[in-house]
């Protein structure tokens, strides 16, 4: 038996670096350390087993080859005129890499999986900037947390644990009781029963509801009314004197604001009062990013095209204008004529009308999972799994750069293989 | 593969050559006493050659340049290029993708650049960008100035257990030297503090930025490491600051070399000479501090020249950019790095009519025409706090022309008259000059004059071939000459390979990283881990087997091997 100790966990955004692996033949047989959504995934379920193709949406799968199904996706990006690749969050940053260049070569427009989650957030640090700090910064000093639209007991079960609410850090020694924690959502959660203070918003009123807090802060009370989104002024006026009052305050966000009405304008207002905050004490606000590397395909998107995501290769040198090259932008308009969803899942997260879209068209799914886009598919092209069979690089919701292990040996080949060897073939049938 | 460079201009301080025409031949990527009749010729035909250009100072690599391109579209948007047969495509101006930063560095014919500034923690994502930047060859400095276990080492009066943590630092970040940015500065900035000069105390550690500064600079020598301590200093920004930065110059007399080079590198003194007590009498302190580098034998400065139009800052000093972010009205990012550091990003648009910019545009050349000694001021502009590194050319032209700089005087705010000395001084730099400024004197620098900055057999094999005939142009009248030619090298040869011919680029070979490997003696090790275990226990958010960047992010090492005693330490 193997032991693998500080492993990786590739499930979502805390990239938790502290588990243990037991290893039997190749096969995991024991997880410490992870939760339930992070060792689920480690053991492994709903496996593609073998490259499958079919001739229409309406036909069963044949099991082929990986030089046939590879070929497929080759041919189906060398003919398209407005190919998407989509997906990447599920996937390490030496695939993105890859990814980007195939693209390139495609001229194909390349978005991510933020674009259901955390793209609008990424339009506001567009306009404010991001003030932020690494989870151990809070760890060891925030004394007020916020989470705003945000659920770590489900979404992100090690958070509080490791990071934030009951961890305990250099100037935080008594970890939850040193802290106070205030939860703002339009339902009481599981978090917000775990909190000192619960503000439920009505749904769609957040900006309304940060927009008084702001003038609270500025020294205009008087102008904000006796209740905004359903929280009443009184208890807006105590919150910022909390708010305040903190050493290090740290507001943590999520799809509960990203997502909801004033989606992007919701985060620049909440950016504009962790700045004005700052003022007054230090504060940062951070996202809470949904997949394990949906943040690194950010980073290295940014770093090898300049934009964080949407970005269209079209005329050779890349042009990013979500609201015009967002992937479910051009599935709506029904611009997009192929597409290639990989470490991601379109069929399962896209708005009805942009599977729709993806129906008609000639779809190449690589992915280690059956998953709803496996159903819209043509081509489906299974992989190792990223994180637990390839090592590689992930980025956490923080932006800490991490390196994922191996913990048992790939018996499929890896994205990167097949995204270079789609390249190759792209290649040879330009000619070139 | 071999190379014959005939008939070169040659400007090669190192080995006294000042504009002799020259042969110089190449043999694999290396200089070479002669070649043999099978060379590729090139005929410079009387053309400036220079050893390839290299930059002490930039920023091009890691989070915070990330940071500055995902908050910037609006910059990656400007300076967009499709891909070619050989180049991906390049977008940016102040942040530019990592393509563009190889490329156009190499396009002006530089060969070497040093990423100024990476937390550990954030250093893999620092290589990371590095691997991607095609041509050229680099290295990062690594921040130790605010990091806890450097503070408690000091307050602690013990240098072997400091000298360990250097080491094993370089080793975790694979960094090339130690960065100091506003010491203690950044430890404040996690509770939105800062430090007010350099002899405040650290809540919670007990130590002031001299102590600091002085024990960094101490293990420095202990390690022999090939840079000196790489100072940003307090109170940057801030007018009324050229005494805090005279008083941490002052501190390099406590402090013996262990090599024939600087023990202490002043960055971007731009930022740093400023006198005044507001922005309404705010003035140019640069004859002081040009002073004080004239009067020392062991402090090297650089310039951080200003460039008008486009800038973004990007420093670890986070105090500074909320200032800024205040001052201007600005988008404000901020990156606090547990335990190591802060930092923050905010863009800025320098303008020639606002009075505080021109001055301090005239600063920086201020600097360079005060100090007698090129080699005690190298060429930057902090890449991108000043402006783009693209901008090279302008700043060779101007320290070249007085002529230039007087056509310039008569477009900027008025003040540059009464509060700077520029308009009166009439020194007009020359090729062996901006030769040492961009190349012999940033090698000499960084303690790589071995191989970098100068094309004596045994060099590396980095060239610059640019479109001048040194005897027949008069840089002072003709600068548009001067300015576009260093704009755009005739000739680019990085390691042996040509890889730009007339400003376009040829070949994207990847250089190499360079890092130091510097040793202690393992009972230090030993001792100074105790604590870092402890650290990673109670305080870091991730595990420290899973901290230090791995070899795979470092694909072609170049490895200095430093350290005072060579005991072996795993």
């Amino acid at each position: 038996m193997t032991v693998i100790t500080d492993a990786l966990c590739p499930f979502c955004g805390c990239v938790c670096d502290d588990l243990t692996i037991y290893v039997e033949n190749n096969k995991i047989t024991n997880i410490k350390n992870a939760c339930k959504l992070g060792a689920s995934k480690i053991m492994g379920h709903h496996r593609i087993e073998a490259p499958m193709m079919r001739a229409d949406k309406k036909s069963g799968f044949k099991e082929v080859s990986y030089e046939e199904a590879i070929n497929e996706a080759a041919q189906i990006l060398f003919k398209s005129k407005r190919p998407l690749m989509y997906g990447w969050a599920s996937a390490l940053c030496e695939v993105h890499k890859k990814g980007i260049l195939l693209a390139e070569e495609v001229g194909a427009i390349i978005d991510n999986t933020a674009t259901v989650c955390h793209a609008p957030s990424t339009l506001a640090v567009h306009e404010k900037g991001l003030p932020t700090a690494t989870l151990g910064q809070i760890k060891n000093r925030s004394d007020i947390i916020v989470f705003w639209g945000s659920n770590p007991v489900h979404a992100h079960p090690r958070h509080m644990g490791r990071y934030s609410v009951f961890a305990k850090g250099f100037f935080q020694e008594k970890g939850r009781k040193g802290r106070k924690v205030i939860v703002v959502d339009v339902r009481k959660t599981e978090t917000a029963a775990m909190a000192d203070e619960f503000v439920q918003v009505q749904q769609g009123s957040d900006y309304l509801v940060i927009s008084a807090l702001r003038a609270i802060l500025s020294g205009h009370a008087d102008v904000v009314l006796g209740s905004v989104g359903g929280v009443p002024k009184e208890q807006l006026v105590k919150l910022v004197d909390t708010l305040k009052a903190a050493k290090f305050g740290s507001i943590f966000f999520g799809m509960g604001l990203t997502q909801s009405i004033s989606r992007y304008k919701n985060i620049d207002n909440a950016i504009s009062l962790i700045t004005e905050l700052n003022a007054f004490t230090k504060y940062v606000i951070s996202p809470m990013r949904g997949h394990y590397n949906v943040t690194g395909f950010g980073q290295v998107c940014s770093w090898e095209t300049g934009f964080a995501t949407a970005v269209d290769f079209a005329r050779g040198a890349p042009y990013y204008n979500p609201g015009e090259t967002a992937a479910n932008d051009v599935l709506m308009r029904k611009e997009t004529d192929a597409a290639m969803i990989i470490a991601g899942d379109a069929g399962a997260h896209f708005p009805a009308d942009s599977v729709r879209h993806l129906a008609r068209i000639p779809v190449v799914q690589i992915d280690p999972y059956w998953n709803p886009t496996t159903e819209v598919s043509n081509v489906v092209i299974p992989v190792a799994i990223c994180g637990v069979e390839v090592e590689g690089t992930a980025y956490r919701m923080d932006g800490v750069s991490l390196r994922m292990r191996k913990m048992v040996e790939p018996t499929l080949p890896t994205d990167v293989e097949v995204l270079e060897r789609i390249t190759e073939r792209v290649r040879e049938l330009r000619g070139e | 593969m071999e190379l014959l460079i005939k008939n070169a201009a040659v400007f090669d301080p190192v080995n006294g050559i000042n504009g002799d025409k020259t042969d110089i031949s190449i043999k694999d990527a290396k200089i070479v006493s002669k070649v043999s009749s099978k060379a590729t010729v090139i005929d410079a035909g009387g053309k400036l050659v220079m050893a390839g250009g290299v930059d002490a100072h930039s920023h091009i690599a890691g989070a915070k340049v990330n940071v500055g391109r995902m908050m910037r579209p609006e910059d990656s948007r400007s300076g967009i290029s499709p891909r070619t047969k050989i180049t991906r495509p390049c977008t940016g101006y102040t942040v530019p993708n990592v393509y563009a930063m190889g490329y156009r560095y190499a396009q002006m014919g530089y060969t070497t650049v040093f990423e100024a500034a990476q937390a550990i923690m954030k250093a893999r994502h620092t290589h990371e960008e590095l691997e991607e930047i095609p041509i050229i060859d680099k290295g990062a400095l690594t921040l130790f100035g605010s990091n806890w276990p450097t503070m408690d080492f000091v307050r602690e009066k013990n240098m072997d257990k400091l000298a360990a943590y250097v080491a094993w630092g370089l080793l975790a970040s694979r960094g090339f030297g130690v960065k100091c940015v506003n010491p203690g500065g950044g430890e404040m900035w996690g509770f939105g503090k800062n430090v007010t000069g350099i002899d405040d105390v650290v809540p919670g550690f007990d130590v002031t930025p001299k102590e600091i500064i002085v024990s960094l600079m101490k293990v420095n020598e202990m390690l022999c490491l090939p840079h000196s301590v790489h100072l940003h200093c307090n109170n940057l920004g801030n007018p009324g600051n050229y005494k805090t930065t005279l008083a941490s110059m002052e501190l390099a007399n406590q402090v013996k070399a262990s090599k024939d080079r600087q023990v202490m590198h002043v960055t971007h003194l731009l930022f740093n000479s400023w006198g005044g007590t507001n922005w309404g009498d705010f003035e140019s302190k640069a004859d002081v501090i040009a002073n004080c580098l004239n009067n020392s034998d062991n402090i090297t400065g650089d310039m951080g020249q200003m460039i008008f139009g486009s800038a973004t800052t990007m420093t670890a000093d986070g105090p500074k950019q909320y200032a800024n972010a205040k001052l201007l009205h600005a988008k404000w990012s901020n990156g606090d790095v547990e335990l190591e550091d802060a930092s923050g990003v905010v863009p800025i648009y320098y303008v020639k009519q606002i009075s505080v910019h021109a001055i301090m545009w005239a600063i920086g050349l201020e600097l360079a025409l005060l100090t007698k000694d090129p080699y005690k001021m190298l060429l930057t502009t902090d890449h991108p706090n000043g402006g783009p590194f693209v901008n090279y050319s302008e700043v060779i032209a101007l320290l070249m022309s007085n002529k230039k700089r007087q056509e310039e005087i008569k477009t900027v705010h008025e003040a540059v008259h009464a509060k700077t000395k520029l308009p009166g001084l009439d020194r007009e730099l020359d090729f062996n000059e901006i030769a040492i400024m961009t190349r012999a004197g940033t090698a000499r620098v960084l303690g790589l004059l071995d191989t970098k900055g100068h094309l004596g057999v045994g060099a590396d094999a980095d060239i610059s071939i640019y479109d001048i005939k040194p005897d027949q142009i008069d840089p002072s009248i003709e600068h548009a000459k001067i300015k576009s030619a260093f704009s755009s090298a005739a000739y680019t040869i990085k390691g042996g390979n040509i890889v730009v011919k007339e400003g376009q680029v040829t070949a994207t070979p990847l250089g190499r990283t360079y890092w130091v490997d510097a040793k202690v003696p393992r009972q230090n090790h030993d001792e100074m881990m105790k604590d870092i275990v402890r650290k990673f226990k109670n305080y870091y958010s991730i595990q420290l087997a899973n901290y230090m960047v791995q070899d795979e992010y470092v694909s072609h090492p170049q490895v200095i091997k430093a350290g005072a005693i060579p005991v072996e330490v795993n």
